[in-house]
């Protein structure tokens, strides 16, 4: 039975990093490069969250309606700035750029915001509580709806991108860049509007890791980058449901590793990400190695 | 057969092929006389200096490893704080051991590169962003595992138990000289790697992968060695760190802040040149002196500047200085004198392709 529960709220909590995931998954998906800026930009998204409702006093949980066009518009000028300008070079300057990225986030997020933990408190009770099945297993309602929200972010993507017009366009440049270009596409406004729906799926997964646990500057780097990506990586490159796949397998596998000692959560996370990454490196649902 | 003959025989009259344009003893000879007196500055400096020195050669050591890594194998690892790590914990647990501290550092160094080879098993096939990131998720793996050891200090970290009875300026100046002898080694083994056959299938991979590639270089077998001796290196500065703080604690060592300084360092001074490191490393220490009352400000700073330079001057500040000057203070190219050239501008036409790269085959 205990088992049974691990598994559920690896499940749970596999939600969460599938939502952290999502947005690193798509833009490798266009870009073939990977922002390492991105678990920093998710907290910056839970601190745009705590800013917003102290300034306007919209329920935590509608915040994301204020939040997710922030973001997406911050990610939208990055990229046709900074990441575009890196990208016009190589793939080196862009990892060193994001890295760079990531470290001037953190630490400007320390200096000016306090190394101090916060959270996104919910005061509603439905909320907050859980329900239970059978005697041992508690289902936290917040999780619950984190994973339908992955769910539905997943589901709204695969739709966006495979029937809506700037879908099309997205995966034409994803495809064949030059080939796009000569059919009239400006790229680089397409790079734009993945980047900023990248960022709106981060702005999510930020207030997702707000109301789930405590968030400070190195959170970023800390918990978001690496789970996101052990997620990419288990579920397999570039398949969004591969990515919700992975983040339950990194879930699952960190309550059964909290089950046998309760530090060693992490520890059995990463060792199965290095057993996916030796065995089978095209991951779960792959096909072929895309590296 | 005969028209080959000679145009060799023309060639090897008019053209000319030097390591560098201006004779390399006089370096060699100014490297020595800067070795020298930095020997000498415990018996001139304050130890305030020679402490703030320490942490230099901390720095100019990993940024020379990250440099090969990043600058001539292609290599972008994030997580180069695992062997900083691992480098400080053997230096613990060899000194735990009854192991004099200054003779546990080169086992260190040398157990770093062993440690090397299977986590270079574990990444290698992994390319750019995805190589960075996994090689960050190792380093956090190697912290979580040695996390476990409680002998080794667990979460909290240890310090070294025996160390030796010298008083404080006496131990300063020997964590110094180490220091010292860690850099130099540091830098003459990449400057003899790039000078031989290695390098030249390193800089063939910096310049055009595929096009080694396609030239038959070991590009695989290039960038493991890099990896191992970038291990060394990295365990080389972690276990100096061990040594110079007397402490080893986990979150300290393997922070990615590590990884962080000496890649600024090296984008800054300039990325894919031996004297890059050099000259990163000091701007970094500058920085790193005048902003030390305003906490996080100076890696905001250096982060923003790795940032510019990464994106307008590709090959950072020692690359404007060699573009306008040619100056090179270890040369590991060539340089080609163009038939009846005098003293300046010995560009042949190829030279003149190399010009991008600032006007030599490097």
């Amino acid at each position: 039975m205990q088992w049974v529960n691990d598994i559920i709220q690896g499940i749970l909590t596999g939600g969460l990093y599938a939502l952290f995931a999502c947005g690193l998954s798509l833009l490798f998906g266009v870009m073939k490069v990977i922002n390492l800026a991105h678990g920093d930009l998710a907290v910056i998204g839970g601190y745009v969250a705590l800013g917003v409702i102290a300034v306007t006093h919209v329920p935590v949980l509608w915040s994301f309606l204020i939040v997710v066009p922030i973001m997406a518009v911050l990610g939208y000028a990055l990229q046709r700035t900074v990441i575009q300008a890196a990208l016009n070079r190589s793939i080196l300057t862009t990892l060193i750029v994001t890295f760079g990225l990531s470290v001037v986030i953190e630490n400007g997020l320390l200096q000016f915001a306090s190394a101090n933990s916060h959270s996104l408190g919910v005061n509603n009770s439905i909320i907050t509580s859980s329900f239970s099945i059978g005697s041992q297993i508690q289902v936290a309602y917040l999780l619950l709806l984190i994973l339908v929200v992955a769910v539905v972010v997943i589901l709204g993507l695969q739709y966006f991108l495979s029937a809506s017009r700037y879908g099309r366009l997205i995966r034409a440049v994803a495809d064949d860049q030059e080939a796009a270009q000569m059919s009239g596409v400006d790229y680089r406004h397409v790079f734009g509007i993945a980047a900023a729906i990248a960022f709106g799926t981060v702005a999510l997964a930020g207030i997702a890791s707000g109301l789930t646990s405590q968030f400070s500057p190195t959170t970023g780097t800390d918990t978001i980058l690496l789970f996101a990506f052990a997620a990419v990586v288990i579920g397999g490159i570039g398949s969004l449901w591969g990515t919700l796949l992975g983040g339950i397998v990194l879930g699952v596998a960190q309550q059964i590793g909290s089950q046998i000692n309760s530090s060693d959560g992490f520890l059995a996370g990463y060792i199965v990400f290095l057993a996916v990454l030796i065995l089978r490196p095209q991951g779960l649902t792959g096909r072929r190695a895309q590296s | 057969m005969t028209a080959t003959t000679e145009t060799t025989a023309r060639s090897a009259e008019k053209y000319r092929v030097t390591r560098s344009r201006r004779n390399v003893a006089w370096t060699g000879a100014g490297a020595l006389i800067v070795v020298i007196v930095l020997a000498l500055f415990p018996y001139i400096v304050y130890s305030s200096t020679t402490s703030i020195m320490v942490q230099a050669f901390i720095i100019l050591t990993m940024a020379c490893m990250w440099n090969l890594l990043a600058g001539y194998a292609g290599l972008v690892s994030v997580g180069q704080q695992a062997f900083v790590g691992l480098g400080a914990y053997f230096v613990l647990f060899l000194n735990i051991h009854n192991i004099p501290m200054f003779d546990a550092l080169p086992v260190a160094a040398v157990g770093c590169g062993v440690a090397a080879l299977p986590l270079w098993w574990l990444v290698s096939r992994l390319r750019s962003g995805y190589f960075a990131i996994a090689t960050w998720v190792l380093a956090a793996t190697v912290m979580l595992i040695i996390e476990k050891f409680p002998s080794l200090g667990s979460g909290t970290g240890e310090s070294l138990p025996n160390t030796p009875n010298l008083g404080p300026t006496l131990l300063l100046a020997d964590t110094y000289w180490i220091g010292l002898a860690v850099t130099v080694v540091a830098l003459v083994t990449t400057y003899l790697m790039l000078r031989g056959r290695v390098g030249l299938v390193l800089t063939a991979i910096r310049d055009d992968e595929i096009a080694a590639r396609s030239s038959g270089a070991k590009v695989g077998l290039a960038r493991m060695l890099v990896f191992v001796v970038a291990g060394i290196g990295c365990g080389a500065a972690g276990a100096l760190l061990a040594v110079s703080s007397l402490i080893v604690q986990p979150s300290a060592v393997f922070s990615v802040e590590w990884t962080a300084k000496m890649a600024f360092a090296v984008i800054i001074g300039g990325l894919g040149t031996i004297e890059g490191p050099i000259l990163g490393t000091i701007v970094y220490i500058v920085l790193q002196q005048t902003l030390a009352s305003y906490n996080a400000w100076y890696l905001i700073i250096l982060g923003l500047v790795a940032m510019l330079i990464a994106l307008y001057a590709r090959r950072g500040l020692w690359g404007l200085i060699d573009d306008h000057l040619h100056i090179r203070l270890f040369p590991v190219g060539y340089w080609l004198w163009a038939p009846g050239s005098g003293r300046r501008g010995g560009m042949g036409s190829l030279g003149g392709l190399g010009r991008r790269r600032g006007g030599r085959h490097s």
